[in-house]
């Protein structure tokens, strides 16, 4: 006769360090209280309200990363939640990239909803939650909050991407991107799956205590696991070959969102790329350096060069962003805390200046979100200066020229590299940027053109404006004085938890 | 527990499963009929199954029968009728010139990557189970005891991060599913 | 000990002999044969009580009380040409009936008849199969039977026959889902998922049945959304004659028909006892002080309330109108699902302390104050399709068909 089995052990709910979750509960918080606005409130919510909670939670974000800064130096680094989730300085400076990212792209939205007539709050329920799957890959230190981080990340952006669906454009790159990425989350999860099978954890850290505790003699699976997860993260930041989507995307989707995406894909996909080859898999560096070798080559030389063949602007920024994902993987590809900094330091400065260029692109592209061909910037600055002047210092930063903070942030990817011996691949990264500078340059003297072109003048509204302005100030600042930026990402590297 | 103690018929079960799998798995790329594929799908999903219950993941075994096969591929079915694609299609034009070919090529080169790695590799590499504190799998009702304890404690908080991924799966299908609805040019926001 | 045997029946304790194989093997016979005759007896117990309701007689022919006309049926059935249809997938269309048979079948197998019987030193479950993933073996099943309506719809090639397979897998799946919920409040209170821990949870006295414990809600849910799964009236919109002619098996004939009649009223049978099982106790009963009769009155109880449970059906059918198919699916997610959602939350509450008891309470009634808003904001809203049709009465005539009818030249 068996008896009924009583199951009577009680389970320790692990302990939760609420401040380092604070940032995913409010974004998260806010896209629910939009949704929930949606459904209980008679009238449609406005974009003005809609928009408010979004800045509202993103502000609200960053003074969050401040006590947790705060927390970190008094407390140094540490992991919570059964070490799922850790808390450094690494994470804490990339989630104050998102909540920035997330609060100048809205910023921009919200006028090309009032432009476009768009209605309701989803756009913004959307941005938020995919800000909150972007925090999650930076604070993750396990691979499965990885995967959801990804995940959540990605399905917001599938759904905006095709946000604009009397453009079938929009739906198209929609519908790559969605296939695309559920092909290349197939292949992380997969990749995950080996890694596990090879180490007995999906936890970072146990991981990485793992290999430095043993050695296997045969490392196959772990080898496959981590090319598979190499491949899975190469899709998302859009590596050369892994790059196809990339440019059909950013030109399909509405161009508020190609900017949101363009920076917030970046900071969450790098940081946890940064995690899993540093921190989890540092032990092996010398088996997953070859092939990033590889990635950077094709990266950056095919970005820059098949950029220079673009006729349109969104997808020239594509391939442009393509090279710009090659020097970012450079500071992962030197493995050091220097080449994570300066990795760091170029997420930090890339994104606001991403997030501003597409603003430009916005307010030129004009009602429709059509007009994106180059030509449509022959001009611009002679026709409205400070607009123009703007663009070209956004492109200037994208190029790397001195006194913006892509020259030093291009500078210091490139010294962490030669720090470890790389100076070959220094050089062919150096002289795929100086073929981008060839578009870059072409692009900013199209600007001050003096043919005189039949334009209607463009209203700048004041929110992208403000986003604009911000992205100028930002990118000059921390181009002529970089210093305190510089320290902060060292900081931050140094209390990066392995 | 791994290699030593296979017992006769837990290699009938292994090999009967396997053979399961890919059957199906193959049926889903050969077939030329999306029913006929959906229906291969389900028998390597029934195949999974049985592997599961041999290695005692009984509830696994379970869950995988009543969420792939009862739901995720009845939706698949339920799509293909509805939609009426039922109809064998023949490629007349090739998009891509000579990716068959590369296609071949590429299965060559993962199979012998396949076959590489599993002469490289020890399968097994780490501790027996992360979830369990290295304890083997229990069967019966303990071995959901010892899923719902992982899924409290080591996977925590995955486990309330993917609600948050069902929250925003379910506003984007709704979004994409809606009709579409802008501003008339009569109509003022405030 | 081989981990394909680590199951909990006592049966398989010390290994496997000859005599535990043969013991296992008239199991399956006797539930199979139980089962089959079960069915003929429903099938005339259906149409007698439907035809006592209406005022009828009914069949009375064939053996007394008309016992027999099911096997006459089933005859004339058998001697029926087979036909198949020229548009029809024949593979699919062959395979269709038995995916609807099987699972119904495999589902009778986890239900306990009876308590335990000595046999020739062996200590025997009185059911066909105790696994260890228990329940989930029937909501596994009740997936799959899915499979037989839809493929069966499909592969007919024909209009109607597609449109109820469509509507099938719609309605099943939506009702799985509740289903699935109210399993899980039985698991909960249980601790286990095998259908005989769950039964011997219920031992004792009549409190002790989870229909009791659980607080009805859980058991009207489960009744509901089994009917559903069954699609047995009222929720037959998958075989509504004046819809959908027959239904899916519009275009099958012969014996493939006849397995269609006969999985329908065994899945009635099976889902009874899963009732009976999951909220009253199955076989548990009062048992008379007789040595050798305890073993009896388990496997008396147990058929009493599956009979009670199979009138149960056929008196929906008698005195319910069918569902129009947006009610249903209305019903389905926007009662059931939630329902069973918050019911789950408050046994759970209770479990732990009245305390949190009360307050998942307070917090489900905030939720449903919610989703009524919603609902009723829902309603007002511009969605859903392009257009709905106006009601029966001045639903439009299409313009062609006016002209045709004025000019007389149908």
């Amino acid at each position: 006769m068996t008896t009924v089995p009583v199951v009577s052990s009680s389970i320790t709910i692990p302990s939760i360090h609420y401040l380092a979750i604070l940032p995913v509960i409010i974004l998260l918080g806010a896209s629910v209280v939009l949704v929930f606005a949606t459904a209980l409130v008679r009238t449609k919510v406005t974009q003005f309200v809609a928009s408010s909670v979004t800045v509202a939670a993103s502000v609200a974000v960053l003074v969050v990363t401040y006590f947790q800064w705060r927390c970190l130096d008094s407390s140094g680094p540490s992991t919570t939640i059964a070490h799922a989730i850790v808390l450094d300085g690494f994470s804490v400076v990339a989630t104050g990239v998102v909540a920035v990212s997330l609060l100048m792209a809205t910023l921009v939205a919200h006028d090309w909803a009032l432009r476009e007539r768009i209605v309701g709050a989803e756009y913004q329920i959307l941005a938020l939650a995919a800000s909150a799957g972007a925090v999650l890959m930076t604070q993750a230190n396990d691979l499965v909050v990885i995967f959801l981080g990804l995940e959540i990340l990605s399905l917001g952006l599938y759904v905006l991407v095709a946000f604009d669906r009397h453009r079938h454009t929009s739906a198209e790159a929609a519908l790559k991107y969605f296939l695309l990425g559920g092909f290349a989350s197939a292949i992380f999860i997969y990749g995950a799956a080996l890694v596990y099978g090879a180490t007995g954890s999906t936890n970072l850290s146990t991981m990485s205590y793992f290999l430095a505790s043993n050695v296997l003699t045969h490392p196959g699976l772990l080898y496959a696991g981590f090319a598979l997860l190499i491949v899975g993260f190469s899709f998302k930041i859009a590596a050369v070959p892994f790059h196809l989507w990339s440019p059909d995307v950013y030109e399909g989707a509405p161009t508020p969102v190609t900017g949101f995406m363009a920076s917030i894909v970046k900071v969450g996909a790098f940081a946890a790329f940064v995690r899993v080859l540093i921190s989890a898999l540092g032990t092996q560096i010398d088996t997953w350096r070859p092939i990033l070798w590889v990635l950077v080559v094709l990266t950056t030389v095919v970005g820059a060069s098949v950029a220079l063949l673009q006729r349109n602007a969104k997808r020239m920024l594509a391939y442009s962003s393509i090279n710009h994902a090659g020097f970012i993987l450079l500071g992962i590809w030197a493995g050091t805390t220097r080449g994570v900094a300066s990795t760091l330091f170029y997420i930090v400065t890339y994104a606001p200046t991403v997030v501003a260029t597409f603003a430009v692109v916005t307010l030129v592209g004009g009602l429709g979100d059509e007009n994106h061909s180059i030509g449509g910037y022959r001009g611009l600055a002679r026709r409205q200066p400070w607009l123009g002047a703007s663009m070209c210092v956004l492109l200037l930063s994208q190029l790397g020229a001195p006194l913006t903070s892509g020259f030093y942030a291009k500078y210091s990817v490139l010294a962490s590299t030669i720090d470890v011996g790389g100076s070959p691949l220094a050089l062919i990264a150096l002289l795929s940027a100086a073929i981008a500078a060839c578009f870059y340059l072409r692009w900013s003297s199209a600007l001050y053109s003096d043919e005189p072109v039949e334009a209607t003048r463009i209203v700048v509204p004041l929110s992208t404006g403000i986003v604009i302005g911000v992205g100028v100030a930002m990118t000059l600042v921390f181009g002529i004085w970089p210093g305190p930026l510089v320290t902060l990402c060292q900081h931050a590297t140094l209390l990066f938890t392995p | 527990m791994i290699a030593t103690s296979y017992a006769v018929p837990s290699i009938i079960v292994f090999v009967g499963a396997a053979i399961i799998i890919i059957v199906g798995a193959l049926g889903v790329i050969t077939f030329k009929n999306p029913v006929h594929c959906a229906l291969s799908l389900i028998m390597t999903l029934f195949g999974v199954a049985i592997a599961f219950i041999a290695q005692q993941a009984d509830f696994l075994a379970a869950v995988q029968i009543i969420v792939y096969a009862g739901a995720i591929v009845v939706l698949f079915l339920f799509v293909i009728m509805f939609l009426g694609v039922d109809r064998t299609d023949h490629v007349h034009v090739e998009p891509l010139v000579a990716q068959r070919p590369l296609a071949a090529l590429g299965v060559v080169i993962t199979l012998g990557g396949l076959v590489a790695l599993m002469a490289q590799s020890h399968w097994v590499t780490g501790v027996m189970s992360a979830s369990t504190d290295g304890k083997p799998l229990e069967s019966g009702t303990a071995n959901v005891h010892q899923l719902g304890t992982s899924v409290f404690t080591t996977y925590l908080f995955a486990f309330e991060a993917t609600a948050a991924l069902l929250v925003i799966a379910v506003v984007g299908a709704v979004l994409l599913a809606r009709r579409e609805r802008t501003l008339q040019a009569d109509e003022v926001e405030v | 000990m081989n981990p394909l045997l680590a199951l909990s029946d006592p049966l398989f304790d010390h290994g496997v002999t000859g005599v535990i194989i043969l013991i296992v093997l008239i199991k399956i016979v006797v539930g199979f044969g139980a089962l089959m005759n079960a069915v003929i007896l429903m099938i005339w117990f259906e149409r007698k009580a439907i035809s006592d309701m209406q005022s009828r007689i009914g069949p009375q022919r064939w053996g007394p009380f008309g016992l027999l006309q099911t096997m006459a049926d089933g005859l004339k059935l058998m001697g029926k040409e087979d036909l198949i249809p020229a548009e029809a997938d024949r593979f699919v269309f062959k395979l269709a009936p038995f995916l609807v048979v099987i699972p119904a079948f495999i589902t009778f197998a986890i239900v306990p008849i009876g308590g335990t019987m000595h046999i020739a030193g062996h200590v025997v479950q009185l059911q066909m199969a105790n696994p260890p993933m228990g329940i989930l073996l029937m909501l596994a099943m009740s997936g799959i039977s899915v499979y037989g309506v839809m493929l069966a719809g499909w592969s007919s090639g024909s209009k109607y026959p597609l449109l109820s397979s469509v509507r099938a897998s719609a309605q099943m799946i939506s009702y799985e889902a509740a289903l699935g919920m109210t399993i899980v409040i039985v698991i909960l209170v249980t601790g286990s998922l095998t259908t005989h821990d769950i039964v011997l949870s219920q031992g004792g006295n009549i409190l002790h049945w989870n229909l009791i414990r659980l607080g009805l809600v859980p058991f009207a849910i489960f009744l509901i959304a089994i009917t559903a799964e069954l699609n047995r009236p009222p929720f037959d919109v998958v075989e509504a004659e004046s819809e959908l002619v027959g239904g899916f098996h519009t275009e099958y004939s012969s014996f493939r028909f006849a397995i269609f009649f006969l999985a329908e009223f065994m899945n009635t049978i099976t889902m009874s006892a899963v009732m009976v099982t999951l909220f009253f106790g199955g076989p548990a009963g009062w048992v008379p002080p007789v040595a050798h009769l305890k073993w009896i009155f388990p496997i008396l109880w147990f058929l009493i309330k599956t009979t009670i449970f199979c009138f149960c059906y056929i008196w929906f059918r008698a005195a319910l109108p069918r569902f129009r198919y947006d009610q249903l699916m209305d019903l389905g997610w926007k009662r059931l699902i939630p329902l069973s959602l918050g019911w789950m939350l408050i046994v759970a509450g209770f479990l732990i302390s009245w305390r949190w008891g009360l307050l998942m309470g307070s917090v489900v009634i905030f939720a449903w104050l919610v989703l009524t808003r919603a609902f009723e904001l829902g309603k007002t809203r511009e969605s859903g399709p392009e257009r709905v049709l106006p009601t029966i009465g001045q639903r439009p005539i299409p313009g062609s068909v006016i002209r045709k009818m004025s000019e007389g030249d149908s």
